[in-house]
């Protein structure tokens, strides 16, 4: 798949972020049915179908060089949503591999990588990078190793040591989060960080994912989808800047929901490093307005539908609460009541 | 899913290190760099005998910093059983064999202020691997390796080489043995211990630890015994709908995998969790030799670990 980018479309000001034809239909629609319960849903991160989200280890996308530009504008702001525990170099390391690696195989036209021992050669094209450097050498980079890689991937990534039996999120670069997530802190544990979720008082569902990761093995990475709704799309609605879009929800009214809002899905994966033992978490963020969706007729049905009959729980935990009916009302001249097929693919 | 696709390896060279222990040098038959790992990782070998397939863990105890090939140590055991006897007697300069991606369930601590590391014969093998990773850092560690003679001391020229000073060898036959309590009593806060060793060996270090008063977060064991044997017994598995038998010298995992049914597994030495089956009928008593599960849960009688334990029933039904 030949790529064009949008190198200037915002996630911020003017939002002119937008999905081209192609994007949209190979969008990831979290909904393989008319209903949504939440669950873990754990699988292979298997390569998906050709030009899916799902056919490499990382989606590079139209979004890419924009996106990229985005984490810099918020690193610039704000430098502390890059961190790592002094303990963590090595999964940095192993970060940096597997992101070099991976784009390189997957998109040898974007990027190059040549490794002679620890001299290695790095090319991104689409940002006019050309780096060389040593293996396990900070000083031979601009900056941080897991820095250095995820500026240059789409999506967040927080780095988990594993002892205790519990893993621990010590190193992370995090521009992109969800509002509903919770905020992030070094240190906290995997069950820190990931409750409390509502109707999973079935705490259990955690306690089985987290000894599940406990055994994550080498080679065998998984992913699972996560959704959620955004106001814009706006990549950075993190806690601490909730002054800034906090308002942008009581905004939407059921005449421009279909422009303002837009479904937020996070394909979320998890690799075991090798030399550091610890995990790294990558969380990429897929947007799309509710306009664009219901371009296609069987998602405009599913969407209302999942939205309409979502448990009031999980409206209120993803943050819906405000304008879930406007969306609903805005999506409800595109539903019929004809059925729609099985799955999540758009026909 | 069971143990993740496997990686072909070639032996590039064996050696008999002591009377009983072989090294073996593995690499890619295609002379490309293995999968980077951490010290304390094992590998499981699958050996394609004749009669049986076996896999067995070994630690990996070469460098994590040479991929050109993983090293790996393999004392011979008593019984014939398990893989020690093809690994020692078949394998030749350039056999083919398969492993899986290394697992580690006995990394060190990130955050300790100190190692301490305790080794019992060929339990010293997962701690060459992870020296390399010590070596020149900051956190302070030592090595207290106990053997029956210096005849029987695998790599002890490897180990005197460069860890001269952190390393503390103890001689059987010398009537030299390690006084855990004094060793675990007078330890800096912060420090970890790890153990690999014999299983009475492993068990007293965790008395002693216990006794001193140690958290259990700040021990670490691991053990690689050749799984019991034990009476034929017979199993019912329903899913499949097999019915097979466990011979004397297998183990109830390698009878199901002999029979053509897929069960995910990490360790093999009933330590990970991964193997944890479920029991639908039982009408006998379940020998549960594993590691992993409750007291409550082995007298609960509903699950068991098939790759070390065992059954003495007429009749016993898994959900596989
Ligand atoms: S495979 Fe690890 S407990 Fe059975």
């Amino acid at each position: 798949m030949s790529v064009v980018f949008k190198p200037d479309e915002t996630f911020r000001g003017e939002f002119t972020y937008s999905n081209s034809v192609a994007a949209i239909r190979r969008f990831p629609l979290p909904f393989a049915e008319d209903n949504y319960m939440y669950s873990v849903n754990i699988e292979p991160h298997a390569p998906g179908p050709k030009g899916s989200v799902t056919e490499f280890a990382f989606d590079v996308d139209e979004h890419y060089v924009a996106e990229c530009k985005e984490r810099a504008l918020v690193l610039a702001a704000e430098p502390l949503r890059y961190q790592a525990l002094p303990h963590m170099m090595s999964s940095q390391w192993d970060c940096l591999e597997l992101v070099m690696e991976s784009l390189s195989h997957d998109y040898p036209q974007l990027f190059s990588l040549e490794r002679r021992s620890n001299a290695w050669h790095w090319i991104n094209r689409p940002l006019g990078l050309d780096q060389r450097f040593t293996f396990g050498d900070v000083a031979s980079l601009p900056c941080e190793p897991l820095d250095y890689a995820t500026r240059q991937a789409q999506g967040d990534f927080v780095v988990m040591d594993q002892r205790d039996g519990d893993l621990w999120a010590e190193a992370g670069m995090v521009t992109t989060q969800a509002d509903w997530s919770m905020d992030f802190d070094l240190g906290m544990t995997f069950r820190e960080w990931h409750g409390p979720v509502p109707l999973a008082h079935e705490m259990q569902v955690f306690d089985r994912a987290l000894k599940f990761l406990l055994n994550l093995r080498l080679g065998a990475p998984v992913r699972r989808l996560n959704w959620t709704m955004t106001v814009h799309p706006r990549l950075d609605t993190s806690p601490e800047n909730y002054p800034k879009w906090g308002q942008d929800r009581a905004r939407v009214t059921a005449k421009d929901a279909g422009d303002l809002v837009h479904l937020r899905v996070e394909l979320q994966g998890l690799w075991r490093l090798p030399r550091s033992n610890a995990i790294v978490f990558g969380i990429r963020c897929y947007l799309i307005s509710v306009r664009e969706l219901a371009t296609v007729p069987k998602w405009a049905r599913r969407v209302h539908r999942v939205l309409k009959g979502l448990h009031p729980a999980l409206v209120d935990y993803k943050g819906l609460t405000r304008y879930r009916d406007a969306v609903v009302e805005w999506l409800a001249p595109f539903d019929d009541g004809a059925p729609t097929t099985p799955g999540a693919g758009p026909e | 899913m069971s143990g993740g696709q496997t990686i072909e390896v070639v032996v590039k060279a064996i050696e008999q290190v002591t009377p009983l222990i072989k090294h073996f040098q593995l690499a890619s038959p295609r002379g490309e760099a293995l999968p980077a790992f951490s010290g304390g990782s094992h590998v499981i070998v699958v050996m394609r005998g004749e009669a049986r397939v076996h896999r067995n863990p070994y630690s990996l105890l070469s460098a994590p910093q040479n991929l050109d090939s993983y090293e790996i140590a393999v004392r011979r055991m008593d019984e014939s059983r398990g893989g020690s006897h093809f690994m020692h007697d078949r394998l030749r300069v350039g056999s083919q064999l398969e492993i899986a991606h290394p697992v580690n369930l006995f990394g060190l601590d990130k955050i300790a202020r100190k190692h301490l590391m305790i080794a019992g014969g060929i339990g010293i093998t997962p701690f060459l691997a992870q020296l390399e990773d010590l070596h020149g850092g900051l956190v302070p560690y030592e090595l207290h390796y106990s053997v029956r003679s210096a005849e029987h001391a695998a790599f002890l020229a490897r180990l005197q080489a460069r860890e001269q000073e952190h390393v503390h060898i103890y001689y059987d036959s010398e009537n030299q043995v390690i006084d855990f309590e004094g060793l675990l009593s007078k330890q800096p806060l912060g420090t970890h211990v790890y153990v690999c060793g014999p299983a009475g060996f492993i068990g007293r270090v965790l008395d002693a630890a216990r006794g001193c008063g140690w958290s259990p977060s700040h021990v670490h064991w691991e053990q690689f015994s050749a799984p019991p044997t034990g009476d034929v017994f017979q199993v019912q598995l329903a899913r499949s709908m097999k019915k097979i038998v466990v011979p004397q010298d297998s183990t109830l995992l390698e009878a199901i995998e002999a029979a053509g049914v897929d069960v995910p597994y990490l360790c093999r030495g009933g330590v990970c969790g991964f193997c944890q089956s479920k029991v639908i009928e039982c009408d006998g008593e379940l020998l549960h030799y594993d590691h992993f599960l409750s007291d409550a849960e082995k007298a609960g009688g509903k699950t068991i670990m098939p790759c070390v334990s065992r059954a003495r029933a007429n009749h016993l039904v898994l959900d596989l």
